[in-house]
């Protein structure tokens, strides 16, 4: 059980990331808070991803003369590194274009905080 | 040009139409629609012709870079993602021609970055149906989604509030997908969907590959607007600018729904999806209590933008409700549906679009007979697709609907098969309302002929047609879509 709890610690840390990202998307009502938590749950995500790619006793996925390349559990897994290359990109293009709706929305109600917007909207 | 290369072409040309909008749009801004209106309008010629040389043949797979999938990525082009290319680019073009007058009107000083993240979100639409892998689709989703949040904030003053609800919970959905597609990589070790297929059985009672499953669902259920996940839709469409709600109305939640077909019925197969957890029964369950929530909600509403919007929520519901069945008749009625909704929701948001463009409301309880004289032309085609909705015989509505109760028959499901009447006879109620107040309630405003202008009249009427043509041509589509079923 101990070791089941260890072992697992990445994929334990994950879960915590992913219900802190919900949470803040879920209850949080200030609207920059829940971009916040938007962000926590694409990292769990990613992390998730990253995580999936380690083997025991592997190194990183750069060719050493040392070690032979012909059995892949000596290597690391690249694919989903490089994956989430573009998993971060498109993170960060979300926040970009949340951001930029966000100042929308200040501009025209000066305030962030979504039961005061739903006020103004009514 | 080889035939073999049309699967590249096709998005490729809305790649390079995203890039040279801004480019001349800095310079003359209203150049921005007609360059947008050529782009879409190739894209969509190319999409017919690829469709109808694709007809009967094998699936063509184009291989980026040489690489052989499952290594390489690919796109596959076959009967149905052909088939799904089409339609959403034709009715893509119809809705850019309309919007000349609207955009100068409601998009005044923002041609250029409209058109442009218009050509970013059809490249992402057309990718994610062309792409045969997990994760490519991914990234197409998302930039088809990005362009989607920026297009739909511009409109009414509570736009960028639902388009941001919308921002938050369509990452939601994206990020739950990407979730999904990780659990079936770590147990499968490949991204390619047909290589995934093959794998699928011998892992198929394995936690991970459930988990996976429920998480693509679920996250591709939230962007297709899948009943209790809707709730973004009816804000965002009813807020937006005509143009970019009747842009993404008609194909955007369509997509997903093809995501769902593809990977749950196509990758899966009904008995995989089915081994664990009765995954088609539960959608087909949810998708019918969408289909009677979206109609009872219609008829509470008054504006007509809302009122397209809920019925949007019910109308996804037949498409996933058709594929829940799992039987090639309810596939039929599935992805018939995907063309007919696609046809009569772009005409209805174009209707929409022309009576807020000369009246500045969409509040139907002030339409009255003086609408019908003042726009003969746009009430005509709201009265076909008005029908085509409610699903009466020759138009295109009836057949769809005609199919996915032969499906539910097939399977013995008759609460589906009510389901799909009562909703028939709600809708009924909601658009008979709407047409009695524009032909039968008296008046006492101005009837002057004020139709609007061609650029908007003949896509609106051109759309209204179609549901007529493809009502008659009923039987010919069909025979095309039956062999697309496994």
């Amino acid at each position: 059980m101990g070791e089941f709890l260890i072992g697992h610690y990445s994929y334990w840390l994950t879960i915590a990331l992913i219900c802190v990202g919900l949470y803040g998307i879920l209850f949080k009502r200030n609207l920059v808070k829940k971009a916040i938590g938007l962000s926590i749950l694409q990292s769990a995500i990613i992390l998730f991803w990253v995580s999936i790619a380690t083997k025991w006793d592997a190194t990183v996925p750069v060719r050493d003369p040392g070690i032979p390349t012909a059995d892949v559990a000596n290597y690391l897994n690249p694919l989903p590194h490089t994956l989430m290359l573009t998993a971060i990109v498109v993170g960060v293009a979300t926040l970009g274009v949340g951001f930029a709706l966000l100042i929308a929305i200040w501009n025209r109600y000066k305030t962030l905080d979504e039961t005061e917007i739903l006020n103004k909207i009514q | 040009m080889s035939i073999s290369q049309l699967p590249i072409i096709i998005p490729f040309v809305f790649l390079v139409w995203a890039l040279l909008i801004p480019l001349v749009g800095f310079w003359k801004s209203r150049l921005s629609q007609p360059l947008a209106l050529i782009g879409s309008g190739l894209s969509a010629g190319f999409s017919i012709y690829g469709f109808i040389s694709q007809i009967g043949m094998d699936p063509i797979r184009y291989r980026f870079g040489g690489w052989e999938p499952p290594i390489g990525i690919e796109f596959v082009y076959d009967g149905l993602s052909s088939f799904i290319v089409m339609v959403i680019n034709v009715v893509a073009f119809f809705v850019l021609m309309h919007s000349k007058h609207v955009s100068q009107a409601e998009l005044k000083g923002k041609e250029m970055p409209f058109f442009a993240l218009a050509m970013l979100m059809m490249l992402g639409l057309n990718g994610i149906v062309l792409t045969g892998d997990l994760f490519n689709l991914f990234v197409f989703l998302e930039i088809s989604s990005l362009s989607a949040y920026a297009l739909l904030s511009i409109g009414r003053p509570a736009a960028p509030f639902a388009a941001f609800r919308y921002l938050i919970i369509g990452t939601v959905g994206g990020s739950f997908y990407l979730l999904g597609v990780g659990f079936l990589y770590t147990v499968t070790g490949t991204l390619n969907i047909i290589d995934m297929k093959a794998m699928l059985p011998q892992f198929a009672m394995q936690p991970a590959v459930v988990t996976g499953l429920i998480l693509i669902t679920v996250g591709m259920g939230i962007k297709a607007a899948l009943y209790p996940m809707h709730g973004w839709l009816p804000d965002v469409y009813t807020n937006a600018n005509s143009t970019a709600s009747a842009l993404v109305a008609p194909i955007g939640t369509k997509v997903a729904a093809y995501v769902l077909i593809r990977v749950l019925l196509m990758m899966f197969g009904i008995d995989l999806m089915d081994a664990v957890v009765p995954l088609s029964t539960i959608i087909g369950v949810l998708a019918s209590a969408g289909i009677i929530y979206g109609s009872i909600l219609v008829i509470r509403q008054t504006d007509l933008k809302r009122m397209l919007a809920y019925s949007s929520v019910s109308q996804i519901g037949y498409i996933l409700l058709g594929m829940s069945l799992a039987n090639p008749i309810g596939f039929v009625g599935a992805v018939l549906h995907v063309l007919n909704h696609a046809v009569m929701k772009g005409c209805l948001f174009l209707v929409s679009g022309n009576i807020e463009f000369r009246e500045g409301h969409t509040d139907v309880t002030r339409f009255d007979k003086s609408y019908s004289k003042k726009y003969p032309w746009t009430m005509m085609s709201f009265t076909i697709a008005a029908i085509s909705m409610i699903g009466l015989p020759p138009l295109a509505g009836f057949f769809s609907k005609w199919y996915l109760a032969m499906g539910t028959v097939q399977n013995g499901d008759w609460l589906f098969l009510a389901v799909i009447l009562v909703s028939s006879l709600l809708n009924a109620v909601y658009f008979f309302r709407i047409i009695e107040n524009v032909y039968l309630t008296k008046s006492d405003a101005s009837t002057e002929y004020n139709e609007v202008p061609a650029s908007m009249l003949i896509p609106t009427i051109v759309l209204a047609i179609a549901l007529l043509v493809i009502g008659l041509a009923n039987a010919w589509i069909v025979s095309t879509i039956l062999p697309m079923y496994g």
